[in-house]
């Protein structure tokens, strides 16, 4: 059958070619092995991360990259944390210096209860990091003005928010999803806010490119049964998106022929 | 015998004692520092780990060692 072929709908983001369109967080996992086969069942191959200080007292605490290969799984260092233009620019820079990162997430927050991205910092921000040679994704609102003044500030993906941060509401603002997916050829992932798999279907029925999960896994009673249904229902919103849905009608039109009838 | 005089400097906000004319290569390696995994500050400037060794520190240096670590 090659009607839906999806190994050659690959999501590509700065000029990287992936298999999965499911980009997963590696926070508030109970343990690194827990985080570990959480991404590992979910098929994803991109995974956000944080940069924090080194715990010096420590020396023995686990690293994530002990248990995450960043040879197989694409780091995506973020700026979770970060309320203005130059932490997060000073935070980037330090997560290049790691090793070569170039694809990072930016993510500068306004405010600490909503945790909505401050559009104004993270608009300079992408300015200055696409000139550094970055490639940046940037977390954003949904509003199709902003996201194309980050489009025309040299952003390499454009991530809106489903709902704030953590929330599990899914998507509220289908319509605005929809005019940004409308006006962009970047790649468009929804970046935060989903709850359950049927949230990340729908995303990618809207017609986004990809979706970014952390909560929804980590926190899900079984973590890696959760992995596993966003992963399907990724694949199965992606395959209905491509296939062309029907249109809609307000009245019933019966599945049966009625000529025949008894 | 000669007194080893010491400097107190700043390492992800925690006070150390280190030897005077310490490096920061040496002051890494005490601390058993992965330095393929981290990146690192001197006074707020991002520092070449090629050159750690040729870095003398002074009293009142602030460094920061960062690595990635889980988040969304």
């Amino acid at each position: 059958m090659e009607a839906v072929n999806l190994k050659k709908d690959s999501l590509i983001i700065a000029n990287k070619k992936f298999n999965s369109r499911l980009i997963v967080g590696t926070g508030k996992y109970k343990s690194m092995s827990e985080c570990a086969k959480a991404i590992k069942l979910s098929g994803a191959e991109i995974v956000t991360v944080a940069v924090r200080r080194v715990n010096i007292s420590d020396k023995n605490k686990p690293l994530l990259m002990d248990y995450i290969d960043p040879k197989k799984i694409t780091y995506l260092p973020n700026t979770a944390g970060c309320f203005n233009s130059k932490e997060a620019l000073r935070t980037l820079r330090l997560a290049r210096e790691i090793g070569g990162w170039k694809l990072v997430k930016l993510e500068v927050l306004g405010d600490k209860k909503n945790l909505f991205p401050d559009m104004i910092e993270t608009l300079k921000s992408t300015e200055v990091l696409a000139k550094e040679g970055f490639k940046v994704m940037v977390y954003c609102n949904d509003d199709p003005l902003m996201a194309k003044r980050l489009e025309n500030s040299g952003a390499d993906a454009i991530m809106p928010l489903a709902a704030p941060i953590g929330s599990g509401l899914g998507i509220q603002n289908k319509i605005n999803i929809q005019i940004i997916r409308k006006q962009t050829k970047l790649p468009l992932i929804i970046d935060a806010g989903l709850g359950q798999a049927s949230d990340a279907t729908i995303a990618m029925e809207l017609g986004c490119d990809g979706v970014l999960v952390n909560t929804a896994i980590a926190k899900a009673k079984k973590p890696f049964e959760m992995a596993l249904a966003f992963k399907n229902a990724v694949i199965a919103g992606r395959q209905s998106y491509k296939s062309g849905r029907i249109d809609k009608i307000l009245m019933g039109n019966p599945s049966s022929p009625s000529k025949g009838i008894i | 015998m000669k007194k080893i005089k010491k400097i107190k400097i700043k390492i992800n906000g925690k006070i150390k004692s280190i030897i005077e004319d310490s490096n920061l290569s040496m002051v890494l390696k005490n601390l058993k520092i992965p330095l393929n995994k981290v990146a690192i500050e001197l006074n707020e400037e991002i520092i070449d780990k090629k050159k750690i060794n040729k870095i003398k520190l002074n009293k009142n240096d602030k460094i920061e060692i960062v690595h990635f670590i889980g988040g969304g």
